[in-house]
């Protein structure tokens, strides 16, 4: 491969807005292959909208995403759900079926998406299930019946289970006590690397962050303020990064309550 | 305000809401009748609308049979016509409050719960996450229960007629000193199929209505529990609504034409 491979993901000038309301305003990123990039940034400054746009879940006003370059912005309907083979999502509530048992929202693409014999699907379920450490008792349980943490685990199983090749944790670690909360970055970073996929996380926990990241992209305003190595974050020099890494209410991000 | 224009504007957004639903019930009809389905989900939605409204529509059923033989035995006295009442109750069952209570009971059991059901799912961010694990909501869960409601309401209005005729039969023989079995054999031989069949037709139009009620708030809700309680109200109010205006049209379509 070379260095003109074409990123595995691309937002190029994605704008957004919502009733007159700008949210994204010429959003510019891009994620190589194989890499774990971690979008940190307040509260309604349209991180889980940037996401959404890149699955599909919404649409840009103007701009587009591409893919292995590309341009799926347009994609609808089966071809939509064809490329979304391709993605995991754990969403930041989790968004378990709870119609459904654990098992059955883990294996829910296999069964009802790539029509996996009920056994099969059930049995790659529980492996999956077990590299996110719950045991078959777990599996037979109603997702209305787990805890928080639990509830990210079988959402982090969900979105691994068929192989993806990007994976979106939207707050992954957000609701949880610290310990949990690590526990789950370590499940991440363990199946990210398993995998060798792609990672877009967005989240607001640095310790998170820090520990996910390969690279970290600051949204504020609709747009990327800094972008870089993880390992640069403590001195980025940019006056936004500085006030949110240290949580700072004076600075040129006002708050937005 | 001027009140010309906050005609216009309304009668503007129900035109738009109209073609919505419209727009919506063509892709739920097109999804319910084409492959691949969903046959899991449809059993469950088959139970839920169908078996489970029996004892409602039931009940509804033979209260309303034996209330409408005591009015119309008593009206028909009037006129020296109390001998045929049999055969308006069964008339007025099977046409039109055989399939118009079933409907109704269905539209505040079943669109308020497909409203409630469907609406938390897309609250709680479950719609968006059937999209991403590559499944088409329509198929999944719209589809279901359309087909489920307009395969069982005619069934249930079936059961319906038989039980509100049967509730006319009660009071005529236990407190109207009807012969009983000259009660069957007069609606048996007066009723005609189309009087059956034709509540039957308006029955599965209700039935697609009804849950197409339920499912279009319920996609559409947003802003939270209070959100998911306001597009239950609206999936109740104009499920009855439409029960009723596409009732008359249907019942005026068919008496012209046969
Ligand atoms: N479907 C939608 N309709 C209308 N407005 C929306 C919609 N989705 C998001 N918004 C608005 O866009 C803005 C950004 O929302 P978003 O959820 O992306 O924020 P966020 O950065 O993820 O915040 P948080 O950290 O609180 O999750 C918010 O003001 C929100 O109200
Ligand atoms: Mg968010």
């Amino acid at each position: 491969m070379t260095d003109e491979a074409p990123p595995k993901l691309e937002w190029r000038g994605v704008k957004k807005r919502f009733q007159g309301r700008v949210v994204l305003d010429g959003l510019d990123l891009a994620v190589p292959r194989g890499r774990s990039l971690v979008i940190i940034g307040g509260s309604g400054q349209g991180k889980s909208v940037t996401i959404k746009i890149a699955i599909g879940l919404l649409r840009p006003d103007a701009g587009e995403v591409r893919v292995d370059g590309r341009d799926v912005t347009r994609l609808r309907g089966a071809e939509r759900r064809d490329l979304s083979r391709e993605f995991g999502m754990l969403f930041q509530s989790a968004a378990l079926f709870d119609s459904l048992t654990v098992w059955e929202n883990v294996a829910f693409r296999l069964l009802n998406a790539d029509r996996v014999p009920r056994a099969e699907a059930r049995a790659r379920a529980l492996e999956a299930l077990s590299r996110v450490g719950l045991g078959p008792n777990v599996a037979q349980q109603s997702p209305g019946e787990l805890s928080g943490g639990m509830q990210k685990r079988v959402g982090l199983a969900r979105a691994v289970v068929s192989q993806p090749e990007i994976i979106f944790f939207d707050e992954p670690t957000t609701g949880l006590d610290p310990i949990t909360a690590d526990v789950i970055n370590d499940l991440i970073v363990e199946q990210v690397r398993r995998l060798g996929c792609t990672a877009v996380s967005i989240t607001h926990d640095m310790a998170s962050a820090r520990k996910i990241a390969d690279e970290i992209a600051m949204l504020h305003e609709g747009r990327i303020v800094w972008r870089g190595a993880a390992a640069d974050i403590d001195r980025s020099g940019n006056p936004y990064v500085e006030q949110f890494i240290n949580g700072r209410a004076d600075g040129p991000i006002k708050g937005a309550v | 305000m001027n009140p010309v224009r906050a005609v216009g504007r309304s009668v503007l957004g129900l035109l738009r809401t109209a073609g919505r639903v419209a727009l919506f019930g063509g892709k739920g009809l097109a999804a319910a009748l084409t492959p691949p389905m969903f046959l899991g989900q449809f059993g469950r939605q088959v139970l839920a609308i169908g078996y489970f409204s029996l004892p409602v529509v039931g009940l509804t059923a033979v209260f309303t049979g034996a209330a409408l033989a005591l009015n119309i035995y008593t009206g028909g006295g009037r006129f020296n016509a109390e001998q045929i009442m049999p055969q308006i109750v069964a008339l007025g069952i099977t046409r039109e409050l055989g399939p118009v209570l079933a409907a109704l009971m269905l539209a505040g059991r079943v669109s308020a719960a497909i409203a409630a059901e469907i609406g938390a799912m897309r609250a709680t961010e479950q719609i968006d996450a059937l999209e991403t694990l590559s499944t088409d909501p329509f198929r999944y869960l719209i589809a279901p229960r359309l087909l489920a409601a307009i395969l069982t309401l005619p069934l249930l209005t079936a059961v319906a007629d038989t039980i509100g005729i049967a509730g006319g039969w009660l009071v005529a023989t236990a407190s109207l000193n009807f012969n009983p079995a000259l009660y069957v054999q007069n609606t048996w031989s007066f009723l005609q199929s189309w009087d059956v069949v034709s509540g039957l037709i308006k029955a599965a139009v209700f039935g697609f209505l009804v849950a197409l009620m339920g499912c279009f708030h319920g996609y559409y809700a947003s802003g939270g529990a209070r959100g998911v309680g306001r597009a239950t109200t609206h999936a109740v109010v104009s499920a009855a609504i439409l029960v009723f205006a596409s009732d008359y049209l249907m019942t005026s379509v068919f008496s012209r034409g046969l």
